[in-house]
């Protein structure tokens, strides 16, 4: 996602300095990058609004795919995943040993290798998700905060097998050619192609996600536990499995994500929390549950940050959205689209 | 008297609270060489942030993620005075602008940032240390407290803060000293921290100190708000409808915690020398949440047990197997959540009731065994119950 | 309509949830010192009143005003010190303190952060305690933890935590729910003593015990009130009659 900002940096000839320190410890070079704003002309702006917001649309679409599958997991069970972000992790290494194997045995593959290691990433994801809600998630059911942490504990746990397996060098899966190098429509304006791939795909998976929760009779047996699961107890429902369920097919988008993240940047054992705030606030300022809150919110989380990392230096952007959505979680804690059941 | 039963519900509380003013205060400082008493002095201070998450989290049921950004306010207010006595013309006169703090002068700053200004003073930086983590706490919770944010949503949010607050320090060089943080601290008020006598004036400076937090806490728990917190964990409804303000009481306690850490916060960058924002973001926000919860998240001492253990564990352990402390860390703190909720405390407990249990079994055989002197007790006990409600 | 024998006046009152009307000009005005029962099939808005009244739930239109004070928009716990108590259907009490403790903090003395802190056990507090326990039944029981009550007990401990406030305005949801005959008499009694002295607004089902407690009982149904007055009167209302066997 940095690619495009970074061309621009570099079209902008930013001024970079790096600070001589006697005392010889580690400094990160000082870098400016924003010249004053009237010193872009209004087709520069034009075009960094436009590519920014496709390098946001990315972003977008990877803090979607986390945001959804924490929704879900939150929706049905008022849990926060904490180790969220390791799954994401767990999806990328996973389409990164799918790309390793068909490099190794079936070369002639790897043009379509993606699309199946996809499906892979899911279906990882989604049995491990199901084994830690086995082992872990029931047994401390009613107690939130709790599970809050111990996923934490789980998310260091994953963090570590990740180095001791992959190592703690990032690792980035051999990308076919078809999702390589950029549209450009006009000059001065690139379009990337595994930004759009990855777009398609946040929203073919929450079309997906959507008909799964309102046409299938397991979203129907999902939303009624949500709704009174004391009352779907009663009518028969299982509401042991519908939980594993839901826990896997959170994970499990997770593990798309990871995928889709392959695609914009290089997976290291720290890449998922890194992404994790981002998703939680995605979750929390779109509204609990809400699928249209959690798209709008990670559009909204999306865009300010990547249109803002270009105007302001370093992290500012990032500080600077963050703030907001913090400042407007306390004015308005029920978030964009809040539920609208009658409280107890 | 009254004080003393206020602060000690019981004889065994008594004790065990002796014992470790003891062990921190005579026995440590007699048996460690002065690096190694360095290193307790410097998990002592985290001891700060332990009993303010007993107080919130154990007591109050509210879990915050973000103690590290109290932690880190209090230190980097102290740290700042510390860095302006350093960084006198004399000594930074090699520097493009002398009497500014050498980190200023790399970034090309050449002035002091107003909000550097106010803390030349010793008294200003001093009470900042904990009045901006209190005031910053008071408004936070306030806003959220009063909209009945809790649980989840609490955490989430304050994790953020502490993130937001990490990477604004770090993005900001010039002002905060960026990633490495402000070092190279010497004298305060003149007096060089660096000495080993400083260095146990220090530490019995942070002992002094956490003991009388940690007192402060025992007796809040043990007061009318003690119970009203725990009540408001268990019914908040109830304890609203019987004319609390539980909003109030909730801010307050969070600003109470962000104010112990604070102190925490100071107490260690008088000890470390340092201050830099990997001490204020997700990372050791949520470790502190791992003390607390393995010393005991309802026990003031066991949180501040809690600390040493971990963090002496985390200094044996990661030196010898560094890729397993994480697996370690990680399985401790998953084992604990799930089986030992009530942390290490909650298991001596466990066996301390186990005894108790023992004792009054013993004692109702004495009964039976002698009828006419147990009615006896009996009805001293009951002519007692006037007594003991006298103030 | 401002009379001053009233000491709640209930004018209007509607509240929405989301489109659904709830509670729909809902009007009601409460005697001093008398019982109040509210009755009313299922789902028809009676513990949404109550719960409009404490402020637990924010009115869409209308006015509540207590001694001549608008309570809608005032925060529960401000309304709660002014002289309203509330008892939910369920028992809510503090499971893991002792009777004696359950009263005693319910006792209006240091209510705020600080007086909390600095609470003491005055003879004066413990001496209420004491009384209300007695007239609550509980006197034997002060050091029992309240978890491990019986069903019954547990109303009356309630109860008794809401005497404690000294309320003028007492709201007891559903106070005989899951009883005994025996416990049930014992409460219509405790109802009628608390009732010397301030205002009893009750939710129940049991048409016996209403007719046992009830000065004045107002039906409910769909959100609205379509009956007033005493128990015969009500009892003969065709329309009650309709919505009790009607449909």
């Amino acid at each position: 996602m940095q690619g495009a900002a970074e061309t621009l940096f570099f079209l902008s000839a930013p001024l970079s300095f790096c600070s001589a320190r006697p005392s010889g410890a580690l400094t990160l070079p000082h870098i400016q990058l924003s010249p004053p704003m009237e010193s872009y002309s209004w087709e520069d702006l034009q075009n960094i609004f436009l590519m920014q917001g496709f390098a946001g649309i990315s972003l977008f679409s990877v803090l979607l795919l986390m945001g959804l599958g924490l929704a879900v997991i939150f929706g049905q069970m008022g849990v926060i995943n904490m180790a969220h972000g390791e799954f994401m992790a767990l999806g990328a290494y996973t389409v990164y040993l799918c790309s390793t194997l068909t490099a190794e045995y079936a070369p002639s593959f790897g043009p379509y290798y993606f699309v199946v290691a996809i499906f892979i990433a899911f279906i990882v994801c989604a049995l491990v998700g199901a084994a830690v809600e086995w082992l872990m998630i029931r047994r401390l059911y009613h107690r939130p905060l709790d599970t809050l942490l111990a996923t934490w504990g789980l998310s260091l746990i994953m963090q570590q097998t990740f180095r001791s397996t992959f190592g703690a060098r990032e690792v980035t899966p051999t990308l076919p050619e078809w999702l390589m190098g950029s549209y450009s429509p006009k000059e001065g304006l690139d379009i990337p192609i595994n930004g759009m791939f990855v777009l398609g795909l946040a929203i073919a998976v929450s079309f997906a996600l959507l008909l799964f929760m309102y046409k299938s009779s397991f979203g129907l047996r999902l939303r009624a536990t949500v709704q009174n699961r004391k009352m779907s107890g009663a009518v028969g429902i299982n509401t042991n499995s519908v939980d594993r369920l839901a826990f896997a097919l959170g994970c499990g988008i997770a593990g798309i994500a990871g995928a889709a993240f392959t695609t914009i940047g290089s997976t290291g054992p720290d890449s998922g929390s890194r992404y994790i705030v981002d998703a939680f606030l995605v979750v929390v300022f779109g509204g609990a549950a809400s699928l249209m809150g959690s798209l709008a919110s990670a559009f909204g989380i999306a865009q300010a940050q990547s249109i803002l990392e270009f105007f302001l230096e370093g992290t500012k952007g990032k500080v600077a959205t963050l703030l907001v959505i913090v400042v407007a979680l306390m004015i308005r804690p029920q978030g964009l689209f809040p539920s609208k059941v009658r409280a107890h | 008297m009254i004080f003393f039963r206020t602060l000690f519900k019981t004889k065994g509380e008594a004790i065990s609270f002796a014992v470790f003013v003891a062990l921190i205060a005579i026995i440590l400082p007699l048996a460690l060489p002065i690096f190694r008493l360095n290193l307790v002095g410097k998990y002592l201070s985290y001891g700060f942030v332990a009993i303010g998450l007993v107080l919130l989290w154990g007591r109050c049921g509210i879990l915050s993620l973000g103690q590290g950004v109290f932690f880190g306010l209090g230190g980097y207010c102290m740290a700042m005075f510390l860095k302006l006595e350093a960084s006198d013309p004399v000594s930074t006169s090699i520097q493009t602008t002398p009497g500014i703090p050498d980190f200023m002068d790399w970034n090309q700053i050449t002035q002091l940032p107003w909000f550097w200004e106010p803390f030349k003073s010793f008294t200003f930086a001093s009470c900042a240390v904990f009045l901006l983590p209190g005031l910053i706490a008071f408004i936070i919770g306030w806003a959220m407290f009063r909209r009945r944010v809790g649980g989840v949503y609490f955490a989430i949010i304050t994790q953020a803060i502490a993130l937001i607050l990490s990477l604004g320090i770090d993005g900001n060089q010039g002002f905060t000293g960026g990633r490495n943080g402000i070092t190279d601290l010497k004298t305060l008020l003149g007096w060089d921290i660096r000495t080993t006598g400083a260095q146990y004036t220090l530490y019995f400076l942070c002992v002094f100190l956490l003991l009388a937090s940690a007192l402060l806490a025992k007796y809040i728990i043990n007061t009318r708000f003690g119970r009203v917190l725990m009540a408001m964990r268990d019914r908040e409804d109830r304890v609203r409808f019987s004319g609390y303000d539980v909003a109030m009481c909730r801010t307050f306690v969070f600003a109470l915690a962000a104010m112990l850490s604070g102190l925490g916060g100071a107490l260690f960058v008088l000890q470390v020398g340092f201050m830099s924002p990997s001490l204020v973001g997700i990372i050791p926000s949520i470790e502190m949440v791992i003390f607390t919860a393995v010393g005991g998240r309802l026990s003031v001492i066991g949180a501040i047990l809690g600390c040493l253990i971990v963090n002496f564990g985390k200094t044996a352990f990661s030196e010898a197997y560094p890729d397993a402390w994480l697996y370690l860390m990680g399985g401790t703190f998953i084992a604990v959540v799930m089986f030992f909720p009530d942390g290490l405390a909650g298991i001596l407990d466990k066996s301390g009731t186990l005894k108790a249990k023992l004792s009054t079994l013993g004692t109702g055989l004495m009964k039976k065994l002698k009828p006419a002197e147990s009615a006896e007790k009996a009805s001293a006990a009951v002519a007692e119950i006037p007594k003991t409600a006298e103030p | 309509m401002s009379d001053r024998n009233f000491v709640l006046e209930v004018e209007d009152l509607g509240v929405s949830f989301d489109g659904f009307k709830a509670v729909d000009g809902f009007n009601f005005y409460l005697n001093r010192n008398s019982v109040h029962v509210i009755i009313g099939p299922n789902g028809a808005g009676k513990t949404t009143v109550l719960d409009l009244i404490c402020g637990k739930t924010r009115a869409t239109s209308g006015s509540i005003r207590f001694k001549d004070r608008e309570l809608r928009g005032t925060r529960e716990y401000k309304i709660v010190r002014l002289g309203v108590g509330r008892k939910f259907q369920n028992p809510s009490i503090y499971e893991n303190l002792t009777v004696l403790e359950n009263l005693e903090l319910s006792h209006p003395t240091g209510r705020g952060v600080f007086g909390c802190l600095f609470f003491r056990r005055t003879p004066e507090i413990m001496g209420k305690c004491l009384e209300i326990a007695e007239q609550i039944g509980l006197a034997d029981k002060l050091d029992t933890e309240g978890g491990i009550l019986s069903h019954g007990q547990k109303q009356w401990l309630e109860i008794g935590m809401l005497l404690m406030q000294n309320p003028e305005v007492i709201m007891l949801d559903e106070p005989v729910a899951g009883m005994s005959v025996r416990e049930r008499q014992e409460t219509s009694q405790l109802i009628r003593k608390i009732s010397q002295n301030r205002s009893v607004i009750v939710i129940e089902h049991d048409m016996e015990f209403v007719k046992e407690i009830a000065d004045r009982v107002t039906v409910m149904h769909m959100g609205k009130v379509i009956s007033e007055g005493s128990m015969e009167t009500v009892q003969n209302d065709p329309k009650v009659i309709e919505v009790y066997i009607g449909h």
